[in-house]
């Protein structure tokens, strides 16, 4: 305990110290301040208004136009996406506009923005009308040219069934005949053409069947071309449809059936020449909107464009003014109404540099009042803040997705930058794939400043971000790898000569009798000569497993002493008795000694089986070791660690049940360990304590 | 197999039955009701609302906002979850889950023939329709000029042309026959949900036949009181009472011959379970009666919750949600017509 005490305190493994403060700001410089202090990003608002609904805060309004703001951006980018303008963010060097500014030009942009889009929605749709109208009018057409001249049916474009064409047949003859008769042109068989969705074109001809009960043909051919949807954008496939029948009432249900089916009815006259001088009319009309259409879409995309070079900045802009507003929502009015009342959290290191930009805040607002800012007592427990940069800042994350240590609790973050990646190469242990790795940490951190200005793919961004662990990861590989000599799970030798050869030139007998050792021991890692040999196998597991026990126990052993320190730190003697005490008896009685056990084994070149050993301490005790005797006294050791576990347990469990002290206490004051309920609430939070202090390092 | 189901419910619902638990906790609670009802405008139930999570479906309104644009985005949501629940459903609860959306199929059918006997515009109608019970021809239901072409044309191809055959004549068209098809309808509806959920058995039967029977019993008592003093025929108002429930036989009986609202609330107060519902009502009054089933419908709806490995959950999160969306639009229209002291009349608190 002595040694202990004498160490210094472990101030860089903690958090920052923090102090409680308030904030009386005029309203009028009010907005200024908490935007420096959020560039600045080290003070933390305490909300005081978590009883109202977010309406019922003081700067609602303000946050309305924002969101309303960001909604129009949306609106923007969601334009420029579907245009495929692919704007160049170019750093262009305009003047800082004025939120109120950036408001009133977003309006304008809208406006402008959704008056085009009506504009080519209106053309478009003429457009696509006309369009349909001139593919009904040259496959109706055909369909209906096929019919009147039965005698030359090779010319029809459409390939159609045998059947149709009887059927077709006797239908252009009924045609014929009202042709030839004249007066009854009208009254014979009748005709509607229009165009519908091809998805749709069968329940249709189906709905019409049932409709005229069979007294009707449809004839349809595919559009050819694709139409596209003025509402959704997009290109569908149409079917150009003629339906023959006879009747008024027929023709009343079928146009109600081609409204409810969205199907389109364009008017195609029967005589050739008057088709095809509508077919010119059409097509001339159309050529004309193409370039009305093209010029508008053009102008749109230029707007688009003068949006798109700015957008990235102006959403910048917005998000930041929204969380200024939020922030602000979170202070209170003081008496007078006249200043703004807020409370947070600072590291004490940051005071003077708040100061400034208070001071800083004051003088550009020109307000006449100061803002006061002071030190107040907390209530209650200070957030935890770690000072991190660009290296450490991903060794912190890793260790705080494991559960962010409370307020000045030690912070294994700072073990971890070396035992991670050293843990990780224990298994990696690779000298090639350690070079791989290496060149590609290289570049992630050569090229740095280029890649944290532009958005990265999820992986990318996360690789980006531990760039610093990769590299480390990569140096503790190459050292792992070359002390198990591997290169690609390949051995070299690159510190000598291997320290045994074969009995003879021939090398026969290498697989049956062994090698012999002729020089000293290889002097870096593993020997090649192990590679390929029978024992190969057996003997790089003993080998790693025994490490492996030896660095776990290590570092479980640093966690507990890192608890130690918490405790110390924190003055609480229950916690060093009955918490740490225990905790480091049972892992050194059981896994000490078994690291014991191996050194032993390792400096003696002993063939005592250590599974025997650690099975028979507990099942036989007090039996003889045999020729597992590996030092003087280690029965009797043996014996008194199992009592030592006993007893330990003993004591734990006591402490547990008795319920009067729990053997995880974590309040601070001892006052708090009399209450039942203390140790019930206390039991998950000592999980989790666990878990930060022992699960950080041990990773 | 009452009981065994937790053996083997996961293999194929298991997945669904957490996504429609999950979908539950995201319904707006009672101190959500309490920020929205104290809104001053649609934009601050806009505001409220986009902390839900309704958010990504109403952040991208523009501003000045309609009660019919938030309850059709709140709808959009119900229709979004109810979709993706569908795609993963496996047999039988696939069936299950269309089983549900028979029901606005019926109110749709009925609403655009109504609207055409009316001469409404048939597009205008389609907007109207519930998401969940559209089918595809829907739209040519308007060229039907009786029954039996309606059944003919297009109800033949859907689910319910099954319970079309029961009530098929070849009367015209016209109000009263639309609300005595629409009844009808609705029994043949409830009648086969009831027999499929018994089919399915376990915790599933008990459960969803309580709920139905609640149902079943609701709409008799809702006929019954909608059809005093009209032309209809005790006997006629007896062929629509569903052939299941607390009330039947000897209930249906009672309410068939009953005359005015206090007769019904007489033979009503014989059934214990119905009795809580009649004594929160005064005398001679049946305006406050749909709220006081609905809380009572909503109360069981809750208490599926309790059971697990069964289907009537995905039964009640879709009724849930259909209840919120009716308050959020209470709400709204309350909220936009500046009459917030009568909030509470038609909101139904869920948790």
């Amino acid at each position: 305990m002595g040694v202990f005490d004498r160490l210094p305190p472990v101030d860089h493994l903690r958090s920052e110290k923090m102090c409680f403060v308030q904030l009386i700001m005029p309203a009028e410089s009010a907005r200024l301040a908490v935007t420096y202090l959020g560039e600045l990003g080290l003070l933390q608002f305490k909300d005081l208004n978590e009883d109202k609904s977010p309406f019922q805060r003081i700067f609602v309004n303000q946050v309305k136009r924002c969101t309303e703001m960001s909604r129009k951006l949306r609106f923007f980018s969601d334009q420029i996406n579907k245009a495929g303008v692919n704007s160049s963010v170019r750093p262009v060097l305009q003047p800082d506009i004025d939120w109120e500014e950036l408001e009133a030009k977003l309006g304008e942009h809208e406006h402008d923005l959704l008056e085009m889009n009506t504009n080519s929605e209106k053309l478009l749709q003429t457009y696509n009308e006309l369009l349909e109208f001139k593919l009904v009018l040259s496959k109706a057409g055909g369909i209906l040219a096929s019919s009147h001249d039965p005698v030359a049916p090779a010319d029809r474009e459409l390939d159609e069934h045998i059947y149709n064409k009887e059927v077709d047949d006797g239908i252009a003859y009924l045609l014929e005949e009202g042709v030839h008769l004249g007066a009854t042109k009208n009254s014979g068989v009748k005709f509607v053409s229009g165009i519908i969705l091809k998805s749709k074109a069968l329940a249709f001809e189906r709905m019409l069947f049932r409709a005229t009960r069979g007294n009707m043909f449809f004839n349809h051919a595919p559009a050819g071309e694709p139409v596209t949807d003025p509402i959704s954008g997009e290109e569908v496939e149409k079917t150009v449809f003629v339906v023959f029948f006879s009747g008024d009432q027929a023709k009343s249900k079928i146009l109600k059936i081609c409204d409810s089916f969205g199907a389109t009815c364009y008017p195609v006259p029967e005589e050739m020449v008057k088709q095809r001088h509508i077919f010119h009319e059409v097509s001339l009309r159309l050529s004309d909107l193409e370039v009305t259409l093209n010029a508008g879409i053009q102008h749109r995309n230029k707007a688009l464009e003068s949006v798109g070079s700015q957008l990235w900045r102006w959403t910048i802009m917005v998000k930041k003014e929204k969380a200024v507003y939020d922030t602000l929502n979170m202070l209170n009015f003081d008496v007078t109404k006249k200043c703004l009342v807020g409370e947070g959290w600072c590291p004490i290191f940051a005071i003077s540099q708040i100061k400034d930009v208070l001071q800083c805040a004051t003088l550009r607002s020109n307000s006449q009042a100061g803002i006061i800012f002071h030190e107040m007592d907390p209530i209650d427990s200070p957030p935890t803040y770690f000072r991190t940069d660009k290296f450490t800042n991903a060794f912190q994350e890793i260790v705080d997705a494991y559960g962010i240590a409370r307020y000045e609790e030690v912070n294994p973050a700072v073990y971890s930058v070396i035992t991670f990646p050293f843990l990780f190469a224990v298994m990696f242990g690779d000298w090639g794939h350690g070079i791989c790795l290496l060149l590609g940490a290289f570049v992630l951190i050569l090229r740095e400043k280029k890649l944290s200005s532009q958005k990265l793919g999820s992986f990318m961004e996360m690789a980006f971000g531990g760039r610093y662990v990769i590299l480390l990861m990569a140096l503790f590989s190459i050292y792992c790898g070359l002390i198990y000599n591997e290169f690609f799970s390949v051995p070299f030798h690159i510190f000598g000569k291997s320290a045994y050869e074969c009995r003879e030139k021939a090398c026969s007998d290498a697989h049956t009798a062994g090698l012999i050792k002729v020089r000293d021991p290889y002097p870096f890692g593993v020997d090649p000569s192990w590679r390929g040999s029978r024992s190969e196998l057996p003997f790089l597991n003993s080998l790693k497993m025994k490490m492996s026990i030896l660095m776990g126990v290590s570092q479980m052993n640093l966690g507990i002493v890192l608890s130690y320190f918490d405790a110390k730190f924190h003055g609480n003697a229950l916690d060093i008795r009955y918490q740490f005490m225990p905790q480091m008896i049972f892992l050194n009685s059981l896994f000490g000694y078994l690291s014991l056990l191996i050194l032993i084994k390792w400096c003696t070149g002993s063939q005592a089986d250590l599974y025997h050993v650690m099975i028979y301490m507990f099942l036989d005790p007090a039996g003889d070791l045999g020729e597992n005797q590996l030092f003087w006294g280690q029965k009797e050791l043996q014996v008194s660690n199992l009592l030592n576990n006993k007893n330990n347990m003993l004591h734990y469990l006591l402490c547990l049940l008795a319920n009067n002290y729990s053997p995880f206490p974590l309040s601070d004051t001892p006052v708090a360990y009399g209450h039942c309920s203390c140790s019930m609430d206390a039991l998950p939070k000592a999980f989790y304590l666990e878990e930060t202090s022992q699960g950080g390092t041990f990773l | 197999m009452y009981g065994w189901e937790m053996l083997s419910f996961n293999i194929h619902d298991g997945f669904l039955e957490a996504i429609v638990r999950g979908n539950r906790s995201g319904l707006l609670t009672a101190s959500d009701y309490n920020n929205l009802c104290q809104c001053e405008n649609l934009d601050d139930v806009k505001m409220h609302l986009t902390a839900t999570e309704y958010g990504p479906y109403l952040q991208n309104e523009p501003s000045p906002l309609h009660t019919t644009t938030i309850v059709e985005k709140c709808t959009l949501k119900l229709v979004d979850e109810y979709k993706h629940m569908l795609c993963q459903a496996t047999e039988p609860l696939s069936t299950f889950l269309q089983y549900i959306t028979y029901g606005h199929m019926i109110d749709n059918v009925v609403l655009i023939v109504t609207g055409t006997l009316h001469e409404r515009d048939v597009n205008e109608l389609l907007e109207k329709c519930h998401p969940l019970g559209m089918f595809d021809s829907i739209a040519s239901l308007a060229v039907a000029q009786n029954m039996r072409e309606l059944y003919r044309l297009v109800l033949v191809d859907t689910p319910l042309a099954p319970y079309f055959s029961e009530c098929i004549t070849s009367e015209d068209l016209d109000d009263m026959n639309i609300e005595i098809m629409r009844n009808t309808l609705y029994k043949a509806y409830l009648e086969d949900f009831y027999k499929f959920c018994q089919k399915l058995g376990g915790a599933t039967a008990e459960i969803m036949c309580d709920l139905l029977s609640f149902e079943a019993d609701r709409r008799a008592v809702n006929i019954t009181i909608n059809s005093i003093g009209t032309e209809l025929t005790r006997d006629d108002r007896r062929k629509l009472y569903s052939n299941f429930g607390l009330l039947y036989p000897y209930g249906h009986e009672e309410l068939a011959v009953c005359e005015d609202v206090d007769q019904v609330r007489g033979a009503m107060e014989k059934y214990p379970p119905y009795q809580s519902i009649f004594a929160k009502i005064s005398y001679g009054e049946s305006q406050m009666l749909d709220k006081a089933f609905y809380e009572e419908e909503v109360r069981r709806l809750c208490l599926s919750f309790e059971q697990q490995f069964h289907y009537a959950v995905f039964f009640a999160y879709i009724r849930l949600r259909e209840q919120e969306i009716r308050n959020l639009m209470w709400i709204s229209e309350c909220v936009a017509q500046n009459q917030k002291n009568r909030v509470h009349d038609s909101v139904v608190f869920m948790f």
